[in-house]
């Protein structure tokens, strides 16, 4: 031993402690093993980080979480969309052609910051789906291409949040924005939400109850279309509703559009960027529509604020990947894409129906769900006392996974829900997975019963309201007490 | 002598992850010396491929069920392959801490008052009467915790009659058996105990400082939350008493090669053992390798000696 420990002796008076010096062969090298007396953390670094970083830790979450990449599981946790339906061998023989000598010089060099205009020029055309146009203002000149929507929500976040700035966003909220608040020291305030989307009279209260606390609200952050992880759209009368009440708060609207062309009826609602000007950034990707591994989205942005997300992007990763950039522009410009989201759709609302009809036929009275018309995530509420978070380790042990509600607020609340996908797992899969998770609801709603325990803070609180109509389990009408 | 080493980490357990951290730091340890190994997982390719392609000897890095109720061990016995460790049924006593605890107290060995419940009993008989029953005979805090399962995951201290429920329900979420056990305060240390050859010996205690209580799951795998001390600040009498029931306990429950040891000192010097690891953690944050290095030893070469141990024993 080195170093200002103890006296040597201290640890091996025992005769039958190990003796150290003289075990041939294993002793370390010099240097090994050393400890001062003060201990150690194993991190030299504990008093360097930045505050931002306080608070991250180990999950518990993420532990369980670990086995889920395991066949045995069927996971109804991850948002992973099922790019086995694309055409591969057609994509597989764009991309090398991508990479070989007529296209390489270029797809292998650096972009321009902003992005490459060929793609821009082709995410405007798929904003007009969208409603989102020349009409209405929208030109390549203000996209600004980013590492998927994350870099878009984080550029956004850097261009307008000082610490303590508030964020109003929807109860709940997409994870990895609420992420991005947080590593921006911003303040989360969620806003209500019903089977309607985000309550208008709520977002008038919310605004008050910031300005009264002397804080000022920036934006809006808002998934109108298929939310995750609700499952819910914004209806049509409430778009213009909420559009008002920010343009009167002077309160910025940060629309998150990535699920909007995967509806499972009719055409998407107009974007509400497609009905404002300004006031305005809208946000989505190619990951639901081609391929999240290339990790391409886009901000539209009003023209002075353009300017600042592109200084932003390139102090933060210079430009965006060319041949990523390359890869989505060839494949909207020469591969039969519109066709392809049909596909996507097809396969989602069959997906969909079977995790809304498993559900209905085999969870216990008192869960509820919301019912997507588009989308990957429905939006469970469990009976009541439930907890999500501290039922996880029941359903990771009968194989089946979802996501606790308490992820998606800010202040951990929502334990009375999770959020079910449907994206990825086959039908049968997905019916396996309700059956084994109602198993494990009625289990545990057994072991609550036992011991005559509601979990603390699975009271939905704020984080849900009771308007609206939600699934429910067959043959079972919630009873009025359950909110 | 070149030797053909694998590594088994993963699993289907809570602790996948920390699994494969352990199962990685093994493989780069023993590459450091010299020694090559692979890593795989515990699934429906191995037995396939043990058949295929032999290994001399298997490290069992695999926490959690798989790797430690003795299962695996079974089916390695039955492939004829040597693995590093106890056997499978020291393993499947040591897994089981209730079981384990009443070997331990047989053999004179200090271990917190417990009982064990399924968590039907407690539906035949009343939840409230048998808590009620619990608290009157040992009193508060307690401990809950699953009756196996590891990493702190579903334990709870409970100060308070009125959180004992939660705390049920908690544990029976992890496993269906609880082990409620009296909770002593005083210092955790853990000693790890290695059989290089002339029988098994304890390495130099780890001591735990979790920076706000609690060693939990958050305090055991974030760098920076706890704060260890190896060896552990301890008088040396004591210090040598830890170290003779650490391998009193390794070999009342018949285990071999290494294992940890995990202990409470009380403020006045005495010591209780809560459990024994068959497969410790060996991750960048766990004890067994402090231990290691503690003692001067070199992690590669002490797992080194262990897999020729394995190999030889054949």
């Amino acid at each position: 031993m080195t170093g200002s420990g103890p006296e040597p002796d201290s640890h091996r008076t025992s005769d039958r402690g190990f003796p150290f010096a003289a075990a041939a062969g294993v002793a370390g090298g010099a240097g090994s093993g050393q400890r001062s007396s003060a201990g150690t953390t194993l991190d030299d670094y504990t008093d360097r980080y930045a505050q931002r970083m306080r608070g991250m830790t180990a999950s518990e979450i993420r532990a369980l979480f670990s086995v889920t990449s395991r066949p045995e599981v069927v996971s109804l946790a991850g948002g992973a969309p099922f790019v086995s339906a694309l055409p591969l061998d057609a994509v597989g023989e764009m991309l090398g052609s991508l990479g070989g000598p007529a296209h390489g010089a270029t797809t292998l060099q650096y972009s321009g910051g902003q992005g490459d205009l060929a793609l821009r020029e082709r995410i405007c055309e798929v904003m007009a789906l969208s409603g989102i146009d020349a009409s209405t203002g929208a030109s390549p000149d203000d996209v600004v291409v980013t590492i998927g929507g994350q870099q878009a929500l984080d550029l956004v976040s850097r261009v307008f949040l000082d610490p303590g700035d508030v964020v109003l966003a929807e109860g709940p909220s997409y994870v990895g924005a609420l992420g991005v608040f947080q590593a921006a020291q911003a303040d989360v305030v969620h806003v209500p939400m019903d089977d309607d989307g985000i309550i208008p009279e709520a977002l008038t209260e919310a605004l008050a109850t910031v300005a009264r606390a002397g804080k000022r609200a920036k934006f809006l952050y808002t998934v109108p279309a298929y939310h995750n992880p609700a499952g819910v759209t914004l209806s049509e009368p409430r778009r213009e509703q909420i559009l008002d009440i920010a343009e009167r708060a002077g309160l910025l609207v940060v629309e998150d559009d990535p699920y909007g062309l995967l509806g499972f009826s009719g055409e998407p609602l107009p974007a509400l960027r497609s009905r404002r000007r300004d006031g305005v950034l809208y946000v989505s990707t190619f990951s639901k529509t081609f391929a999240p591994g290339l990790r391409v989205g886009w901000v539209l942005a009003p023209h002075a604020v353009r300017e600042k997300l592109v200084i932003a992007s390139e102090a933060q990763i210079l430009c965006p990947s060319m041949f990523a950039q390359s890869a989505i522009a060839t494949y909207f410009a020469s591969m039969p894409w519109r066709e392809q989201i049909k596909t996507f759709r097809e396969i989602y609302r069959e997906r969909r129906d079977a995790l809304l009809a498993s559900l209905t036929d085999l969870m216990p009275a008192g869960t509820r769900w919301t019912r997507p018309e588009g989308g990957f995530y429905v939006w469970l509420t469990l009976p009541e006392g439930l907890h999500s978070k501290e039922m996880l380790p029941r359903a990771i042990a009968a194989r089946v996974a979802y996501v606790p509600g308490t992820g998606f607020f800010a202040d951990g609340s929502g334990g009375s829900h999770m959020r079910l996908s449907y994206c990825f797992p086959t039908p049968e899969r997905i019916r396996e997975g309700v059956r084994r998770l109602a198993t494990v609801v009625e289990e545990e709603m057994k072991m609550r019963a036992v011991f005559g325990t509601a979990a603390p803070g699975a009271a939905p609180g704020v984080s849900w309201t009771p308007a609206g109509t939600f699934g429910a389990a067959a043959a079972h009408t919630p009873s009025p007490g359950q909110e | 002598m070149d030797r053909h080493v694998l590594i088994l980490a993963g699993g289907l357990s809570y602790e996948r992850e920390v699994s494969l951290r352990s199962g990685r730091r093994v493989l780069d340890a023993l590459r450091a010396v010299g020694v090559e190994a692979v890593i795989r997982d515990a699934d429906v390719t191995l037995l396939p491929s043990l058949a295929a392609d032999r290994p001399d000897a298997v490290i069992i890095a695999l926490h959690g069920a798989t790797g430690e109720d003795g299962s695996l061990r079974g089916v390695l016995d039955l492939c004829g392959v040597p693995y590093v460790g106890c056997d499978a049924r020291a393993s499947r006593l040591a897994w089981d801490k209730p079981s384990a605890k009443a070997v331990l107290r047989e053999a004179g060995i200090p271990t917190p008052d417990w009982v064990a419940l399924p968590h039907d009993r407690f539906s035949e008989l009343g939840a409230v009467a048998v808590l009620d029953r619990i608290v009157d005979r040992l009193g508060l805090p307690l401990m809950v915790k699953p009756a196996q399962g590891g990493s702190g995951l579903g334990a709870a201290v409970v100060r308070d009659a009125a959180a004992l429920p939660a705390a049920m329900v908690g544990c029976f979420a992890y496993h269906q058996t609880a082990l409620v056990e009296q909770f002593v305060p005083g210092v955790d240390v853990a000693v790890s105990v290695v059989d290089l050859g002339d029988g098994p010996a304890a390495l130099p205690a780890v001591e735990i400082v979790p920076s706000n209580g609690v060693y939990d799951y958050a305090a055991r795998y974030t760098a920076g939350l706890t704060t260890w001390h190896a060896p552990a600040r301890l008088d040396p009498k004591v210090a040598a008493d830890l170290a003779e029931i650490a391998v009193d306990a390794h070999n009342a429950l018949g285990l071999r090669d290494l294992s940890r040891v995990d202990l409470i000192v009380s403020p006045d010097g005495t010591a209780q053992v809560l459990e024994a690891n068959v497969s410790p953690g060996m991750t960048e944050t766990s004890l067994l390798p402090m231990a290691v290095a503690a003692a001067g030893l070199d992690f590669g070469k002490v797992f080194a000696t262990l897999v020729t141990r394995a190999v030889e024993r054949g």
